[in-house]
């Protein structure tokens, strides 16, 4: 019987089934974070229950550390006790962690991937939404939340009902400074908020193909902004060479062994779907949202919608967001002075991207009062893009340069900007006051945060490349 | 967990689609280990912006002040998965929410810890919506999960549909880790059985 990719992946890890119909869904590599693990290892202590597979476990201290360089455990006090607890926690329960000093600390999803501990057709899971980022290649991940997170280590599975699949098929081929995260918030404005909700989905077409690894994962990492928990794309040479050499991938004779499997991760034709939508990515231009939920979204060159022309049950919330975001309907997106601009996050902070922001920036000044700041998403990017001259491109230019985490992207680790400020951030949530209270967030790719960071406004980056502002 | 077998309560509609969980629990400057999740809930809602209390905003309305029932749109609870969007639901004892469907992690969330997910059809969902605004707060309704059925002031009861499994879930406040421990050899066995098929799965070594 011809199965998708993703039912090659769900059986092969399927371990029973449970009394309530669940199915036990082997989990290959799991990876912590220091704001929810303490809960999690307070309750383990109290079950008296050990971690049954410490060695697939993995731990990060990203959403609460400060970006400050110099930063330790205290610069941003709110996080001292979780930094703290999840150190003491890793090490009783003998789990890996990427400690705040070390040289390869950084955003969950960006460090799995980049040191190989996530493989094509392995199961991932993290307690936080993003989880699906790895998905980039040929991962299949789960998002859960804290009581997921602590049955995950005590039995290394997970209790899971079957979602329905969903192909996302990305016909043609992006053109100049259009990336996926244009491509994303262009689908999750075309499905919705809750388009996702139930499926798995998987990416597909020539534009996925002919995407580079980062981009994929970007794509997959706003899976969950369209309600989807998993996105993934079949992995491929393109993903196997960037896979290869990394140091917790398989080496040697069993990076052979594992590359012969990994190539029977497609989906077979005539799989049945649940579910098949395509967008055109050829005529794309740079998206970006005006509102206050990702589906808000508009390209480049648009203007915010007319409530009047916007579908009845979404038009209080049109209107609200336009309250929030100290927008009129029908104005131009471009050219809205801007206040901070945000380089970063599970989304978009690995080096392709702070190689796409640089090139913008390069031999250009951040306009006056303007904040930017490009915080990388891992220690490693950050290491990569310094032997590149990244930092000095950024700082000449006047951004901030940090040390990595998730710093802006939710504010755990004291990052925010200032009431009423508007900020292009290249995260994935523009929700109200996310960023900081009555911040206001428009979500786009790097280039156009890059692009609008130089202008002092919103920005459309292909005309600052080419001179026409 | 606690079991879920009825739970009475006021309950107060909050008539909006996509509230995600930064409204619900939002993420604060200020936060330690044992965070109040009494207090967290709907935090930066309940505030005006000079810090006093927002006398506009539904739970802070006298009638609704002690509600046990939270009535909303579709997709409630999307965004981030911090299980502190459901534990500060609890804290202030709400119990059930009733959505027109809830976001997937959310739901999960609301499974492992006893907050009943109650989902109604486009035209239930309406009229109970009209019915709760009418009620004002003026007399609780009941959730019983044994009869699947939502009674109280101003209407016929409704009927909820809810798989069993999840059902039999909340009803017995299964131990979920309980649950899966059970399946011990079957996961020791799949373990070795990937060991052989696919052993790099088994392992997750520092080749350096």
């Amino acid at each position: 019987m011809p199965r998708t990719l993703f039912d090659k992946i769900w059986d092969f890890h399927l371990v029973g089934q449970r009394a309530d119909g669940r199915d036990l869904i082997y989990i290959d590599r799991h990876v912590l974070h220091e704001l929810h693990a303490h809960h999690a290892f307070a309750q383990l202590e109290k079950q008296q229950r050990p971690v049954h597979r410490p060695d697939l476990t993995f731990a990060v201290q990203d959403h609460t550390v400060a970006t400050k360089p110099g930063r330790d455990d205290d610069t941003n006090p709110s996080g001292t006790a979780f930094l703290k607890a999840m150190r003491e926690g890793t090490r009783k329960n003998g789990i890996k962690l990427f400690d705040i000093d070390d040289p390869e600390q950084g955003i969950s999803h960006v460090v799995a991937p980049e040191l190989g501990i996530v493989m094509p057709g392995a199961t991932h899971a993290v307690p936080d939404s993003h989880a699906s980022t790895v998905g980039g290649v040929g991962a299949l991940a789960f998002g859960c939340g804290t009581s997921e997170l602590t049955h995950i280590l005590a039995t290394q599975v997970m209790a899971l009902k079957r979602p329905k699949h969903m192909r996302v098929r990305l016909d043609g081929r992006l053109g100049a400074h259009v990336s996926a995260k244009d491509v994303a918030l262009r689908l999750i404005a075309e499905l919705g908020v809750a388009g996702a909700r139930g499926y798995a989905v998987e990416y597909a077409g020539a534009a996925i193909r002919a995407m580079p690894i980062e981009q994929r994962m970007t794509l997959c990492n706003l899976n969950i902004e369209m309600g989807g928990r998993s996105g993934f794309v079949a992995p491929d040479e393109k993903a196997f060479a960037w896979l290869e050499g990394r140091p917790y991938a398989p080496q040697g004779a069993m990076w052979d062994r594992a590359l012969d499997s990994w190539r029977t991760l497609t989906t077979d034709a005539d799989a049945a779907l649940d579910r098949e939508v395509a967008l055109d990515c050829s005529a794309l231009e740079p998206q970006i949202t005006w509102g206050t939920d990702p589906s808000q979204v508009v390209g480049i060159s648009g203007r915010v919608p007319d409530p009047a022309a916007i579908d009845p049950s979404r038009r209080a919330a049109a209107e609200s967001a336009f309250a929030y975001m100290g927008l009129k309907p029908g104005i131009p997106l471009a050219g809205l002075p801007v206040d901070r601009v945000f380089i970063g996050s599970c989304t978009n902070s690995r080096l392709p991207d702070l190689e796409v922001a640089a090139a913008v920036v390069r031999g250009r000044r951040v306009a006056e009062g303007v904040v930017a700041m490009v915080v990388p998403g891992s220690s490693t990017v950050k290491r990569e893009a310094e032997a590149a001259g990244l930092d000095r491109v950024f700082r000449d230019a006047g951004f901030f340069w940090g040390e990595s985490g998730c710093s802006m992207c939710a504010g755990g680790n004291g990052d925010r900007g200032a009431p009423g400020e508007r900020c292009v951030s290249t995260t994935n949530r523009n929700f109200a006051n996310r960023q900081g209270p009555k911040v206001r967030t428009h979500l786009a790719s790097p280039a156009t945060a890059a692009a609008s960071a130089i202008a002092g406004r919103i920005a459309d980056v292909r005309q600052l490349l080419s001179g026409v502002a | 967990m606690q079991p879920f077998t009825s739970h009475t309560g006021i309950a107060a509609p909050l008539l909006k689609d996509d509230i995600n969980t930064d409204q619900i629990a939002p993420i604060l400057n200020a936060r330690s280990l044992k965070e109040d999740y009494k207090a967290l809930l709907f935090m930066r809602a309940r505030q005006r912006e000079d810090g006093s209390e927002d006398p506009n905003f539904v739970l802070n309305k006298p009638q609704f002040r002690a509600a046990g029932i939270l009535v909303s749109g579709h997709n409630f609870g999307a965004g981030s998965s911090r299980e502190s969007a459901v534990w500060s639901m609890l804290a202030n004892n709400i119990r059930v929410i009733v959505a027109r469907s809830f976001a997937d992690i959310y739901r999960e969330n609301c499974l492992q810890n006893g907050l009943l997910p109650v989902v109604l059809g486009p035209e239930v969902a309406d009229a109970f919506a009209a019915r709760v605004v009418a009620v004002d707060g003026s007399a609780p309704f009941t959730v019983d999960l044994l009869t699947q059925r939502i009674t109280g002031p101003g209407g016929a009861d409704i009927a909820f549909e809810i798989p069993a499994a999840d059902r039999m879930r909340l009803f017995e406040g299964l131990d979920d880790i309980g649950l899966t421990l059970k399946h011990m050899d079957e996961i020791t066995s799949w373990e070795q059985r990937a060991a052989a098929a696919q052993p790099w799965l088994q392992t997750a070594r520092d080749s350096r």
